[in-house]
């Protein structure tokens, strides 16, 4: 549009100095009316309800080019070994970046993962990260699906490579960190501040607790049962305590051991980290399985489904009794509860989007 | 006469005492700092090791090396006097690599000059290290730089040592066709709760006690032996058909345990 308003100025132009400055004048309001349409940064603005962050943000303070980087490198193929994954072929942000409707995800060569793929949403919050907590450091995450082999099959040292000799990145490496020699240092502390900036609080539980609106009575009752029989895992503002813990899935956990496999503590088998509740209902299917696609069958499973096994989790079989007791009237409850966890603003954020 | 030819020879006597005395002075105390350099000299079964050639395990299991790196770190050099030189944080981390070349060689900078009679370093990479930003991890601690191949992404800890070959003994590996073995040893002790900690100490000084004199003028040298079969000898017998591939399992402490005293001192060298 701006340079159709140009083109007629631009025919016109002749030798006089009046004409000049009308071009000048309308170059000058062409790019205010651009600079206008742009929206200006917002930054990173931490929600006053939720804890202190775990991660260091002094270490790698988020600046609009670090942010705009890492969104392009995690909407980018160019981090799997055949350029054909993204971090947002499994991490779509309608889902709360989860990868919607895939009980496992399938990465590269439409290998089979293991695991549901968990969403990428206030990190900065969580100190280790994946169901089995391998990971301590937010800036440590994306190492973890390049480098496996039915993720993204990469190795660092040729993402590194790749984005040297690309044609746009060193100069976008250079407006976030000053300099056009990519490291990995600083590529993943660009991915970090993308990631950083995936704030999620303002659901409707939000505004609520924020007395800016008012819950329906089922969703009041829901969250006071939801009060009475989950909060002991799905703690706090973050709706999680991230803690591992067996929740019965299975009683045989030969195929996918969870913290076992970084502990190596026989105690650890068969526990996984307890997943946040925010933005539950776009994040079907669920558990670490994926083996539920509706929170209808989460709530029936740990009403009538828990397995027993020897590191089954203790508030899943007090008084000797498996499981949670919930009523039907209860669970519909809970879920008109976590309804209220739904972040819309946070789920169409563009900003968020592949630019 | 002899009373003055005594009191001469006293004097004489005194004057090089006194001059013998400063000289050992001068010699504990001196000023400024120099270098020193630490060889790991690899071996296998007593004899420089060879990539691509057989050596026979303790087990009696034939082993041919394609690959042995690792991580030395966090050094100090112990004085006679008992003090200790810690050497900072920002250039203590080295990756040894075997290549068959002479690339097994650290050098320690700004050292300050004195007799050192014991050097000290961990192998591996320790806890607080293994838990930083991504900003703390450059040179050989880049997983896409000089640290390649030498860092678990998904249980984010470094390798500390990487052994890799074929051997007759091991299970045909359905991925490359060969016989391979793998041995991965790391894990640092966990982040937030205390888990399988694989990091070693050493402790390294003369039997003679012979000192590493560091001078602004003069770089000694300590010769470490470094050999790759202590991994497979004691006090575990590793047999390759049983354990043909260790990474993070409870085994990977057995084969620590017995790589915990696979370096030893050869000599100092001044």
């Amino acid at each position: 549009m701006g340079s159709n308003w140009l083109l007629p100025v631009v025919l016109n132009i002749q030798p006089m100095k009046n004409q000049f400055w009308i071009l000048a004048i309308f170059i000058a309001l062409v790019g205010c009316n651009k600079s206008a349409n742009e929206k200006p940064f917002a930054g990173l603005k931490l929600p006053s309800n939720f804890p202190k962050p775990a991660y260091s943000l002094e270490d790698n303070p988020v600046t609009k080019e670090g942010f705009e980087l890492g969104r392009k490198l995690f909407y980018d193929p160019i981090l799997s070994k055949n350029n054909t994954i993204a971090c947002g072929s499994c991490h779509n942000q309608g889902s709360a970046f989860t990868h919607h409707g895939h009980d496992i995800s399938h990465g590269i060569n439409d290998l089979l993962g293991r695991r549901n793929a968990l969403p990428v949403q206030n990190l900065l919050w969580q100190s280790s990260y994946f169901w089995d907590g391998g990971v301590h450091n937010l800036d440590l995450i994306s190492l973890n699906p390049i480098q496996n082999p039915v993720e993204m099959d990469e190795n660092p040292v040729n993402v590194i490579a790749k984005l040297n000799a690309h044609s746009e990145y060193p100069k976008l490496f250079k407006k976030a960190f000053g300099s056009e020699t990519i490291t990995n240092a600083r590529f993943l502390q660009a991915m970090s501040q993308f990631m950083a900036m995936l704030i999620s609080a303002n659901s409707r539980y939000d505004q609520f607790k924020q007395g800016k609106i008012n819950l329906t009575e089922n969703e009041l009752e829901g969250y006071a049962v939801f009060q009475a029989k989950c909060a002991s895992c799905h703690k706090g503002e973050l709706f999680s305590d991230f803690s591992f813990r067996n929740n019965g899935l299975s009683d045989n956990f030969t195929y996918d051991k969870g913290r076992y496999e970084i502990s190596l503590i026989d105690s650890d088998v068969g526990k996984f980290k307890v997943p946040s509740l925010r933005n539950i209902a776009k994040t079907s299917p669920y558990m670490h399985t994926g083996s539920f696609n509706t929170l209808q069958s989460v709530l029936d499973h740990y009403a009538s489904g828990v397995k027993y096994s020897p590191t089954l989790d203790p508030l899943l079989q007090i008084g000797g009794k498996l499981g949670i007791s919930l009523t039907e009237t209860e669970k519909s409850q809970i879920i008109d509860f976590l309804k209220t966890l739904t972040d819309d603003d946070f789920i169409h954020n563009s900003e968020f989007s592949e630019q | 006469m002899f009373n003055k030819s005594l009191s001469i020879v006293l004097s004489c006597l005194s004057i090089i005492l006194i001059s013998v005395s400063a000289c050992k002075k001068d010699g504990n105390n001196p000023v400024g700092s120099g270098s020193l350099t630490v060889e790991f000299d690899n071996l296998a079964n007593g004899s420089t090791l060879i990539l691509g050639q057989n050596y026979t395990n303790a087990n009696g299991d034939v082993m041919n090396f394609s690959q042995f790196d690792y991580y030395v770190s966090n050094f100090s050099l112990v004085k006679a006097d008992g003090s200790v030189y810690t050497v900072p944080k920002d250039s203590c981390y080295f990756l040894i690599r075997e290549d068959g070349g002479e690339n097994t060689e650290i050098e320690l900078t700004n050292i300050p000059a004195g007799d050192y009679k014991e050097i000290r370093f961990v192998v591996g990479v320790d806890s607080l290290k293994s838990v930083s930003p991504a900003g703390e991890r450059t040179g050989v601690l880049d997983p896409a730089g000089d640290g390649a191949g030498m860092y678990w992404s998904w249980n984010s800890g470094y390798i500390f040592v990487k052994v890799e070959g074929t051997s007759p003994q091991a299970p045909l590996d359905p991925a490359s066709g060969t016989n391979k073995f793998r041995y991965h040893i790391g894990l640092f002790g966990g982040y937030s709760s205390a888990t399988l900690n694989n990091l070693k100490t050493f402790a390294i000084s003369d039997a003679d006690g012979d000192v590493a004199e560091v001078r602004t003028d003069k770089k000694p040298l300590f010769h470490l032996k470094v050999d790759i079969m202590e991994m497979f000898k004691s006090p575990t017998t590793v047999s390759v058909a049983a354990n043909p591939t260790v990474m993070v399992t409870p085994y990977s402490k057995t084969i620590a345990e017995n790589y915990s005293d696979m370096i030893k001192l050869d000599h100092i060298h001044n």
